[in-house]
């Protein structure tokens, strides 16, 4: 049946039709998708994992007990389960276990911009990169043929464009898979140095035959053209650039099979144009291949490293002309994303503001913090860093130890927040944590976690309790607050920086945004009482402006979370 | 470009419904045979921020995007968002918008101000510009929120698919519940 598919549901889909049963993963943008798809069959056991290595960990366990397996992740999270992966590479499978990295060229949601190939590459690891729906369906049923008959996991690697585009599949039946039986084996599981060096060669010969595989397969492919004067190889969403802007005109050479690549195929693909060039997203991969392998080509000194790429940029590189189009004449105000009117996290970001304390931050919504008028972040760095980085900033430091504070999300506390923590509390620095507890995971749209007492499905599971948790880390001082209230958040900041041992501020409210919770109903502006002071417009709520001079509050945004009536003199701002 | 394909693109400020207008028109290109890729953002910045769809159809479609120059058609949720966009409109292109205004959280702070004369400056710049209060409309319908189908239905009468044919992709995209609502949205944008 045809169907338009979201590359990530297409993937989901892949999973079903190929017989995966176990699937788990941490959320991050583009890849949530994936797993809650996953999630929607019901013969498809998935769930949230706290991080990517615990996932991919739980994805090799279900592999290695006969059941196909899969665990997703965006490419930073594939930095936190390099560890797996690195070992799982010379372990192998014993049934299918695929791995799916998206990356984010251009950062539509991410703090930087890893090409994930280097990976697949390093942890020598066969890597396949579908260009749209009905390729990422196709790949996905393939991987597992791959993944079971060469003895290794499969990365299939998706990019923003691939996995956030909807674009026409077809869908087939359920392949039952029988369970494979596990059977002991240390030589093969047993990753000792001396197991480890008999398996090493097996890795070596495994790449040898892949390569071997990669110069006659479907995922590697010639696009004939009409003008030879040019080749171009491509892969990924680049191939549906190159192919817009220039059809049939020159012969294409798609990687589907980025790792390993092909080297008889590129060779007689180059021997039959006159000027080889490389389109990829982001670093020169193909490009050093070809190098490597003695083909002159013209990649990156002309196609950015750097962002994503579009027709329009392509087309301007190969002289292709542009359409005219028109223009306002006139600079358009940005509108940049902001805190949610009624985000629990405002007034916590309020009360850091006015105390002028500096403020390590770490992976969510709460990044927003940084823009203005709130400008209450000083770093921004991977999950976890706020608390651990804290700890070296306050260590040698008293002034910093009084000032300083790290916010973290509850998901992303379970992710790689509670080691920092350990630390703090083990090496004993003057550090307090800022837990903003809004009881889900909530930039990458509302996924459950351990705090939440939910699972992927939605069923009541065991639920961590954040303050036990840090008193049993050896942290004495944990304090609750709601962070509406801003006296209490004022308070208990002031307390916690003043006290001479590490302490824990847990800010607990759910996500405005969240279904079950109830709001007050709008406030509104007493015009009589208001006096344009704006006090209110201290905390960038999106719900408040400013009116010929008065206050204004936006009835269909505002939650009636009463931040805005705490900070006005004139008791302007209520029911 | 050597490829013919119809490129849609459906803008807005995030939270304002614009992923199911795009579902909506998926679905109905799907049923009329066609080739399609819809792209959509997801992540950071559908927290307030401007957010866009791309849809293009055709008998083969190839690239998931739509560059400068090359809308046919720009049905835009509200009107600063419009006027972001129009570099992107053909020059013999449509834009449809609504005339409602969102503050953005530079002009909300007093960093830059709200462009006066919009549609006179949109219209200026060159497009068949269709601006009207979709708004009003969706509140006339029963719900704010219904403002995606008014414009849909406005949008409608760019295409040559029957009243029926969109009554049947309103019916499998949205809740039992609101189907009243957003049918009557989407007649009262279709005959604005």
């Amino acid at each position: 049946m045809k169907k338009l598919m979201l590359g990530n549901e297409a993937f989901a889909r892949g999973l079903y039709e190929a017989g995966c049963s176990f699937a788990s993963s941490y959320p991050g943008t583009p890849s949530t998708e994936i797993t809650e798809f996953a999630a929607k069959y019901p013969e498809v056991y998935a769930e949230w994992a706290p991080n990517e290595k615990v996932a991919m960990e739980s994805a090799f366990g279900a592999s290695l007990s006969g059941k196909r397996s899969f665990c997703g992740m965006k490419h930073v999270g594939l930095n936190v389960a390099a560890d797996p992966l690195f070992t799982i590479s010379y372990t192998g499978v014993n049934a299918g276990m695929i791995i799916a990295v998206a990356d984010d060229p251009g950062m539509h949601s991410s703090q930087n911009e890893q090409d994930s190939r280097h990976y697949a590459i390093a942890s020598k690891v066969p890597m396949l990169e579908p260009s749209d729906s009905a390729e990422t369906l196709a790949f996905v049923k393939a991987a597992y043929e791959l993944s079971e008959k060469y003895d290794t996991p499969v990365i299939i690697r998706m990019c923003t464009r691939v996995a956030h585009s909807q674009s026409v599949i077809e869908t087939s039946e359920r392949d039952e898979i029988k369970d494979r039986p596990y059977e002991k084996n240390g030589q093969k599981y047993i990753m000792m140095p001396a197991n480890a060096k008999a398996r090493h060669p097996f890795v070596e010969k495994r790449t040898v035959l892949l390569t071997e595989l990669a110069e006659n397969c479907d995922f590697n492919r010639v696009d004939e053209g009409e003008d030879s004067s040019i080749g171009i190889i491509t892969c990924s969403t680049s191939y549906q650039y190159v192919k817009e802007v220039c059809g049939n005109k020159y012969p294409v050479l798609k990687i589907g099979m980025t790792n390993p690549l092909p080297v008889k195929m590129i060779k007689d693909f180059a021997s039959k144009a006159d000027k080889i060039y490389v389109i990829e997203e982001l670093d020169g991969i193909i490009e050093s291949h070809c190098r490597n392998i003695g083909i002159e080509v013209t990649g990156k000194e002309l196609f950015s490293n750097i962002g994503e790429f579009s027709q329009s940029y392509i087309a301007e590189k190969l002289g292709v002309e542009l359409p005219a189009y028109g223009k306002l004449g006139e600079e358009i105000p940005g509108r940049p994303p902001v805190m949610c009117a009624g985000c629990p996290h405002r007034g916590l970001f309020y009360t850091l503001k006015k105390n002028k304390v500096k403020v390590l931050g770490d992976i969510g919504c709460y990044t927003l913090g940084a823009v203005p008028p709130l400008s209450a972040l000083d770093t921004t760095i991977c999950m976890g860093a706020s608390v651990s980085g804290l700890h070296g900033f306050n260590k040698l430091s008293e002034e910093n130890s009084s000032s300083t504070v790290a916010v973290i999300g509850d998901s992303t506390f379970m992710h790689s927040g509670i080691t920092g923590l350990v630390n703090i509390a083990y090496n004993e620095s003057n550090s307090t944590v800022i837990i903003l507890d809004n009881s889900i995971t909530g930039m990458t749209g509302h996924q459950q976690n351990p705090t939440t007492g939910y699972n992927l499905k939605g069923d009541p599971c065991a639920k961590i309790n954040l303050e036990e948790l840090c008193k049993s880390i050896g942290i004495k001082r944990v304090t609750v607050v709601d962070p509406y209230n801003l006296k209490e958040c004022d308070d208990a900041l002031k307390a916690e920086l003043a006290a001479d041992e590490p302490s824990v501020i847990i800010s607990r409210r759910p996500c405005a945004l969240l279904k079950y919770v109830k709001h007050n109903g709008p406030i509104s502006c007493d015009t009589d009482k208001c006096i344009g002071c704006k006090s209110c417009m201290r905390i960038g709520c999106p719900a408040i402006s400013i009116k010929e001079g008065k206050a204004v509050i936006d009835s269909t945004l505002c939650t009636g979370c009463g931040v805005c009536s705490q900070l006005c003199p004139k008791d302007a701002l209520g029911k | 470009m050597t490829v013919k394909t119809k490129n849609i693109m459906i803008v807005g400020v995030g939270g304002q419904g614009t992923l199911l207008a795009s579902k909506l028109l998926g679905k109905i290109l799907l049923m009329k045979g066609y080739d399609i890729k819809v792209s959509e953002v997801h992540g950071m910045s559908q927290r307030g921020g401007s957010v866009v769809t791309y849809v293009r159809y055709g008998e083969k479609v190839y690239s998931p995007i739509i560059d400068k120059g090359e809308a046919d058609i720009i049905l835009s949720f509200e009107l600063l968002e419009a006027a972001r966009w129009i570099e992107y409109l053909k020059t013999d292109g449509i834009i449809i918008t609504n005339t409602q205004q969102t503050n953005p959280m530079p002009v909300i702070t007093g960093a830059a101000e709200y462009p006066e004369n919009l549609t006179d400056k949109i219209a200026a710049a060159g497009a068949r510009a269709i601006c009207f209060d979709a708004l009003s409309l969706a509140e006339e319908a029963g719900s704010s929120k219904a403002v995606n189908l008014v414009l849909l239905g406005k949008l409608s009468n760019s295409f040559d698919f029957t009243e029926e044919e969109w009554m049947k992709a309103i019916e499998v995209s949205v809740p039992e519940k609101f189907l009243e609502i957003n049918k009557k949205a989407f007649l009262l944008g279709k005959n604005a």
